[in-house]
């Protein structure tokens, strides 16, 4: 088995270096159009409100953030409009050296007062803009730009994750003199500074992007522009992929939909896979008897057995790793060892279930009915469900599988109108103070559906929030994960497994674990 | 005859009227929110001021009353609103898929009408030989058939045989016709193929039942030309029903077409009424489900026209 796995690790580290490696030793070519697949459509055009892949995969290439992700080394930063920065030795002062001649697509030049006048529309939006991830900004005291190269932010108190906040993809930065001409400017108008300048958007059918020629890294982009084609049926762009009509889809395939291209196309696809930062997450509503009783969330948890479903599910399902509250193989994450001492991750599987019984029986609880709330997405939501409702009824407990369409699942999930749920936790970035949050106190989380209160919780998210000591940070996270999963209020089942498959040609472009990073499209180019 | 037509246009609005209170009624009876739904389906944190301030935006924070009042006298004055999703003009979100719908409509009804007459007609005048038997399995296999599947077949045929699948977006006929017929030929086909199936067991049984009537006894004693007795007095009686069924037909595909267009990605009204209903847009789906009332009701009312030029004795007052 160690065997096994060390062959597997080997494996992947080396095709990971093979593909480094090629795409290094190759010189990028230039023109071309990229044609990809959008499953979905973005609403509006403002970053700042948008929460979905399919606004990311259109309308990233047209801007650029103060930071963004290093891909080959993520989740290192790397600076997208800045070019250096320092943190101050108390970690409450950021300072952003930004790249000279940066234009935006009018050809008016960016500076520190199009990064402030930006901040400040996320961190106190004006009256009717949308501001979504306002809360993660909430630290910054103020913003100085003192030249129009430089900008420092001023914190109120210690962030660990304010460079990830900064490389946050949904941060794109606007002009200043647009804003102050209309606050809502970005909603219906696209004008950034990104590598790619806005042509069309055919609403339901697709979004044009081509080359800036301006744009203030020489020599890119290497694509004279792209096409987003959005094809929403499953079947369909699995059909384009193959067809050739369009060369890639950046969010995911099923191991199904792989292995039926891998057989149609052979060596003219490549096929690159990673841990997803998405989790399935059964959740219980504790305010309804018996789940307010630890007991039973408890012998509910003893009773899944992570690592069977993991294999089982891996093979038809776009899940496949078992880890904790943050994702697996993540430097903060908890590594194998760790998570099996965690209450309901051992490996033991019969030893939990026989616990589990007793568990019920102390909670006084006989023959146990519940009805589980599910998505009635395909994939992964009901293979995840049938499997948890099989593992329940090991330790006889009946379940009613619960599969509404979304806008019913989401009503009932936040509305507390159900007993367990199967709820999901996906996020741009690995980031504990976005994981976290689905697990603190209701009050203080607009995510988390279980509607517990746990003071401990919410002191333990805080103190890792300001803790700049990695070291430090990590115990905390254990801490908080150990109380987290003993309470049992809310259990990660199983991660998401994300799997692109595209066509050779494209190239430049790597894999990370979120289908929100990594589309800019800058350094993409076209073999051909 | 004028009077009659008057009549119907008049009474259209009442109709209307109906189905605008009861798609409003339902839609709101429905649980979901798009709020809820625009920044929650994919798990992000958004404070519940946040959608406080997006309903609000809306105009869902306000009482029925007052959402169905500012939903009628945008109605008599032409604003059929925005859409709450994109915040685009319902109109433009229409326009923009009306004209492939129309298109694959009208193609597969020619489609439709050109196979299903010859065929019935046939069929009926061939009865009980192996001519009929097989236009009546070719008729049969239409039916039992679904639209969407024989879409399927038809991509996956054209994929495996020649590694090409019809252009995934519109482009006008005007513009660029190979594009646009390649594009749309095989939803049209796949969509007709069933629709002609239902005119041809329509036709063939209309004129089988005309055929025994006493005018066609009569017109073939007196030593009328077969070819004239089916051409001019069987096929013009027997078109009443074919008419209403083709009619019918025509009025549902203009957004009932709602898998195959997912099948051959086409950017037309069926998917956009799906998209919209899962997405909870009020005033989307309002206006989607008042076009097609409204397309209903004319295409019937075109329908009882067309009788009175078929059959000289209908008479409308």
């Amino acid at each position: 088995m160690i065997r096994s796995k060390l062959v597997l690790i080997v494996t992947v580290a080396l095709a990971f270096c093979w593909t480094a490696a090629d795409a290094i030793a190759q010189t990028p070519k230039k023109g071309g159009i990229l044609k990809f697949a959008v499953s979905a459509e973005p609403p509006d055009y403002d970053c700042h409100a948008a929460t979905s892949f399919a606004f990311i995969h259109p309308v990233r290439p047209h801007y650029n953030t103060l930071l963004k992700f290093d891909e080959p080394n993520y989740p290192k930063v790397k600076g997208d409009l800045a070019q250096s920065w320092t943190v101050s030795p108390d970690g409450l002062t950021y300072t952003f050296k930004l790249k000279p001649n940066i234009k935006f697509h009018d050809g008016s030049p960016a500076t520190s007062a199009d990064v402030k006048a930006t901040y400040e529309r996320i961190a106190n939006p004006a009256q009717g803009v949308r501001s979504i991830r306002k809360a993660a900004y909430s630290d910054i005291a103020s913003i100085e730009t003192p030249d129009p190269q430089t900008v420092i932010f001023k914190l109120k108190a210690r962030n660990a994750s304010m460079l990830t906040n900064f490389a946050s993809p949904w941060d794109c930065i606007y002009s200043a003199a647009k804003l102050k001409e209309d606050p809502k400017f970005p909603e219906k108008n696209v004008l950034g500074t990104g590598p790619f300048k806005f042509v069309e958007h055919a609403a339901g059918s697709h979004w044009v992007g081509e080359r800036f020629a301006d744009y203030h890294e020489k020599g890119k982009p290497y694509l004279d522009g792209y096409r987003a084609i959005f094809i929403t049926n499953t079947a369909a762009r699995v059909n384009a992929l193959q067809a050739g009509e369009v060369l890639v889809e950046f969010r995911g395939h099923s191991p199904a939909d792989r292995d039926k291209l891998k057989a149609a196309l052979g060596d003219k696809i490549v096929v690159q896979e990673s841990p997803w930062i998405c989790s399935l997450v059964v959740t219980f509503n504790t305010q309804k008897k018996p789940f307010d009783d630890v007991r039973v969330r408890r012998a509910l948890s003893l009773a899944i057995d992570h690592w069977q479903g993991a294999e089982a599910l891996s093979r038809i399902a776009l899940v496949r790793s078992v880890g904790g509250i943050l994702r697996p193989g993540y430097e903060l994450a908890a590594k194998e060892s760790e998570l099996v001492k965690y209450p309901g991750y051992g490996k033991d599987v019969n030893a939990a279930r026989a616990e589990a019984k007793k568990l019920l029986d102390q909670a006084g609880v006989k023959e146990l009915k519940f009805k589980f709330l599910n998505r009635n997405i395909p994939m992964p939501y009901t293979p995840v469900g049938v499997f948890l409702i099989d593992h329940w009824r090991q330790i006889g407990v009946q379940v009613e599988h619960d599969q509404p369409e979304t806008k019913a699942y989401i009503a009932n999930l936040r509305g507390g109108n159900y007993d367990v749920g199967l709820d999901f936790n996906c996020d741009a970035v690995d980031d504990p103070n976005l994981q976290l949050a689905k697990y603190i106190s209701a009050s203080k989380s607009s995510i988390n559906y279980g509607r517990y209160e746990d003071p401990k919780l919410d002191d333990l998210y805080n103190r890792q929030k300001g803790e700049l000591d990695q070291k430090k940070r990590y115990a905390l996270l254990r801490e908080f994960e150990q109380h987290a999963l003993t309470q049992a209020y809310s259990i990660p089942v199983i991660w998401w497994h994300r799997i692109i498959v595209y066509w050779k040609q494209m190239k430049g472009w790597y894999m990370s674990p979120s289908h929100y990073l990594n589309q800019d499209l800058q350094d993409v180019w076209l073999d051909q | 005859m004028l009077r009659y037509t008057i009549n119907r246009i008049l009474l259209m609005i009442p109709t209307l009227l109906g189905v605008a209170v009861l798609v409003f009624l339902l839609l709101r009876a429905m649980p979901g929110d798009i709020v809820e739904l625009r920044f929650m389906m994919e798990g992000g944190q958004v404070s519940p001021e946040t959608l406080a301030i997006e309903r609000a935006r809306l105009g869902l924070d306000k009482s029925l009353w007052w959402q169905f009042y500012d939903w009628m006298t945008g109605i008599f004055v032409g604003d059929f609103g925005t859409s709450m999703w994109t915040g685009r003009p319902v109109i433009d979100e229409i326009a923009s898929r009306l004209q492939l719908s129309l298109q694959v409509a009208i193609m597969a009804t020619i489609l439709a009408v050109v196979i299903a007459l010859p065929l019935g007609t046939i069929s009926a005048l061939y009865k009980d030989t192996w001519i009929d038997h097989l236009i009546r399995v070719f008729a049969i296999a239409g039916l039992a058939v679904p639209s969407f599947w024989l879409g399927m077949l038809i991509i996956l045929g054209l994929l495996y045989s020649f590694n090409w699948i019809p252009p995934l977006t519109f482009v006008p006929i005007y513009v660029d016709p190979w594009h646009n017929l390649s594009q749309l030929i095989w939803p049209a086909m796949a969509v007709g193929y069933r629709y002609s199936a239902v005119a041809t067991r329509m036709t063939r049984s209309t004129i089988l039942e005309v055929l025994q009537e006493d005018y066609i006894r009569t017109a073939r004693a007196k030593g009328v030309f077969e070819r004239l007795v089916v051409s001019r007095h069987a096929m013009r009686n027997a078109m009443l029903p074919v008419v209403t069924v083709v009619g019918l037909e025509f009025a549902f595909l203009i957004g009932g077409l709602v898998v195959t267009e997912q099948v051959f990605n086409l950017n037309g009204l069926g998917k956009l009424f799906v998209e919209t209903v899962t997405r909870a847009d009020y005033t989307m789906v309002q206006a989607l489900v008042m076009l097609v009332a409204a397309f209903f009701i004319f295409v019937n009312f075109v329908v009882d026209l067309l009788y009175a030029v078929l059959d000289p004795r209908i008479r409308y007052r």
